[in-house]
């Protein structure tokens, strides 16, 4: 381990960075919602796994989609209810703010709830399609490959799936419990490279495909190695 | 059984040109704690149908990612057959009056297979309800049964479905196209969709000349807005209603319409449908209603391809593959909220979802003024069925099933 600080760019590791991959099946839930009532009703009632395939699991399988989807509650507010206002909030929860999922579930009732409580009409009414509250079953697998190096890292990143990249960098938070992902937390904490960790956790997954976050990660990761 | 089937052998490494080499890699690593353990698919038909479409391309890539793994179809006598697609008219809501010598027939065919077919594999994946009771072949505590289906069970007939219910129940997990169709059951309830194959002549790239070849051949004219409905000739396509939809468009744009699907010589409600549609086309030349052959995959390629826009406005449908096949495509499609398109139309992001003939009519004349919107619908479509929707995607929710599977065991 680094101090703070400390320059070792070109150094080795004590602990590798192991890449992993994970795939998930979702299960379909015993609840669904045709109103706004009962979407908080959901939303009080429902499992973890289930806030977080509809929040953070979503993301990583919409990820392509970089103008205005966040997660599969504002979506549904905004195509089969038509409350843009209510959507534009439950869209605005940025999960990098979270490190549990209940303090994430905390302030989606809150902006449900608040907003069915001021429109009761529009809390009453009948959406389009109703949603169905599924979760997301986790598997994670070993890739084999692990780096010690930044350049090691580099190669690793540069042939990762989606999915891994996603595990390591949008599902670790919640894993971590720490407001960072996975490689921001092994450049700070295994190279010693704090800035450029600071750096990578500041690239926007909600204004970018996992392909351009990938670059851009790339892109920070070659800047760090002109400096040696 | 798998080594008499029709498989499509493609190897995995031909993927990677479409995927990235690194999503072939995550296969070979869920694959690995899975490498010589059996699995057996069993279904009902060995040709003809999205499941045995899908089978002969999933089969050999499990193989090729060492699984032992074999594809099973079940015989039945006509009676069987008869009785069967009864059964799964009246799962989609038909009425229908089911007898006591119905319910017979269908067991006494299951228990037959029992006898014949081995049933001994470590993972056992029954497709539809054809095979459903063979569940009883199972012994306590020995393997894991899994029933697939694929059928829209929103609305089953209360008789069949109560009579289906007994054995599903006594499964380890079913899995569904859409969360609408699951049931209250005891068992775990998956999302399980279907998949194209994006190297299949269907989806694979074309060349310009063919399609200008296609074109030619049903006279449709590639200068002016093409609008597309590719699906069999079947009320609940709303083939009318596309045309009601074409109609309103058409006071708008100069475009035309193909409605083409398989040919309906050797289905009689087909044929009465077909003689519909063509008295409500009217002789307009710039509709053309194309009656394609049973199997004409290139030619539906080609169609898909020459499409300005694609609709697929259906009334009830299990999966709708067709909306996957466009967006693969990098189409737009406009298309009914119904069965499982909302989980490939992701409204405004991915296509444009509609109600009714007059809501499906604005949104292709949005799509028509919006070019630059149709296009980004289509390249995020295409985004999205290489996420969720391609053959391979469904090769790993296969692998990731059987992994929870043996974790819980």
């Amino acid at each position: 381990m680094f101090g703070k600080g400390e320059s070792f760019r070109m150094n080795t590791a004590e602990t590798p960075f192991e890449f992993v991959t994970v795939s998930y099946l979702t299960r379909i839930g015993n609840q669904s919602a045709g109103t706004l009532a009962e979407l908080l009703t959901g939303l009080e009632n429902c499992s973890d796994a289930s806030i977080f395939h509809h929040t953070y699991q979503t993301l990583g399988s919409h990820h392509f989609l970089t103008e205005g989807f966040s997660n599969d509650f504002a979506q549904w507010v905004l195509a089969d209810t038509s409350r843009n206002d209510l959507a534009e909030q439950l869209a605005a929860l940025d999960i990098r703010d979270y490190v549990s999922i209940a303090a994430l579930r905390s302030d989606l009732c809150r902006v449900v709830g608040e907003f069915c409580s001021a429109f009761q009409t529009f809390a009453r009414q009948t959406a389009l399609e109703r949603f169905y509250f599924c979760e997301s079953v986790e598997v994670t697998a070993p890739l084999g490959r692990s780096a010690r190096t930044l350049d090691e890292f580099r190669d690793g990143i540069t042939y990762l799936s989606h999915a891994s990249f996603y595990f390591h960098f949008i599902s670790s938070r919640l894993r971590l419990q720490l407001q960072t992902n996975d490689f921001s937390h092994w450049l700070s904490d295994g190279l010693g490279l704090p800035t450029l960790a600071d750096s990578v956790n500041h690239i926007d997954i909600y204004t970018n495909t996992l392909d351009s976050s990938r670059a851009k990660l790339v892109r920070l990761i070659d800047r760090e190695r002109r400096k040696v | 059984m798998s080594e008499t089937l029709a498989l499509t052998r493609i190897p995995l490494h031909e993927y990677a040109g479409l995927l990235g080499a690194g999503e072939i890699e995550e296969l070979r690593a869920l694959a690995k704690p899975l490498r010589g353990r059996s699995i057996q698919m069993i279904n009902s038909t060995a040709v003809g149908g999205g499941v045995a479409e899908i089978l002969m391309r999933l089969v050999p890539l499990a193989e090729e990612l060492d699984l032992r793994i074999k594809w099973e179809v079940m015989s039945g006598g006509e009676d069987f057959f008869e009785v069967t697609k009864s059964f799964h008219n009246a799962l989609h809501g038909a009425p229908y009056h089911a007898t006591k010598k119905d319910f017979e027939i269908f067991l006494a065919y299951n228990e037959r297979n029992r006898a014949t077919l081995p049933l001994d594999a470590e993972f056992v994946v029954i497709h539809d309800p054809q095979p459903a009771a063979l569940i009883d072949a199972r012994k306590p505590g020995s393997n894991h049964w899994v029933w697939r289906c694929h059928i829209d069970l929103s609305h089953p007939h209360r008789g069949v479905w109560d009579f289906l219910e007994t054995f599903v129940s006594r499964y380890d997990g079913a899995m569904f196209s859409s969360p609408e169709f699951s049931k209250q059951l005891p068992i775990p309830q998956y999302l399980f969709y279907p998949a194209i194959d994006p190297l299949s002549e269907k989806n694979c790239e074309l060349e310009p000349e063919f399609i200008a070849q296609i074109l030619a051949r049903y006279q449709v004219d590639p200068r002016r807005p093409i609008l597309t409905q590719i699906s069999r000739f079947d009320r609940m396509k709303d083939p009318i209603g596309v045309i009601r939809a074409y109609r309103i468009v058409k006071r708008y744009f100069d475009c035309q319409l193909v409605l083409a699907g398989g040919s309906a010589s050797d289905d009689p409600e087909g044929a009465i449908v077909l003689k519909e549609v063509l008295r409500e086309a009217n002789n307009d030349p710039d509709i053309r209603v194309i009656e394609l052959p049973a199997w004409a995959p290139l030619e539906v390629n080609a169609l898909q391809r020459a499409s300005t826009i694609v609709i697929q406005k259906s009334l009830r449908e299990g999966f709708g593959l067709t909306v996957s096949e466009a967006l693969w495509k990098k189409k737009p499609v406009v298309a009914s909220a119904v069965g499982g398109i909302p989980i490939q139309i992701i409204h405004k992001h991915t296509g444009m979802l509609a109600h009714s003939v007059e809501g499906t009519a604005y949104q292709i004349r949005f799509l028509l003024s919006h070019p630059e919107i149709a296009a980004k619908l289509g390249e995020h479509g295409h985004e999205h069925v290489k996420e969720n929707f391609l053959i391979t995607q469904k090769l790993k929710r296969y692998l990731t099933l059987f992994l929870i599977l043996a974790r819980g065991s």
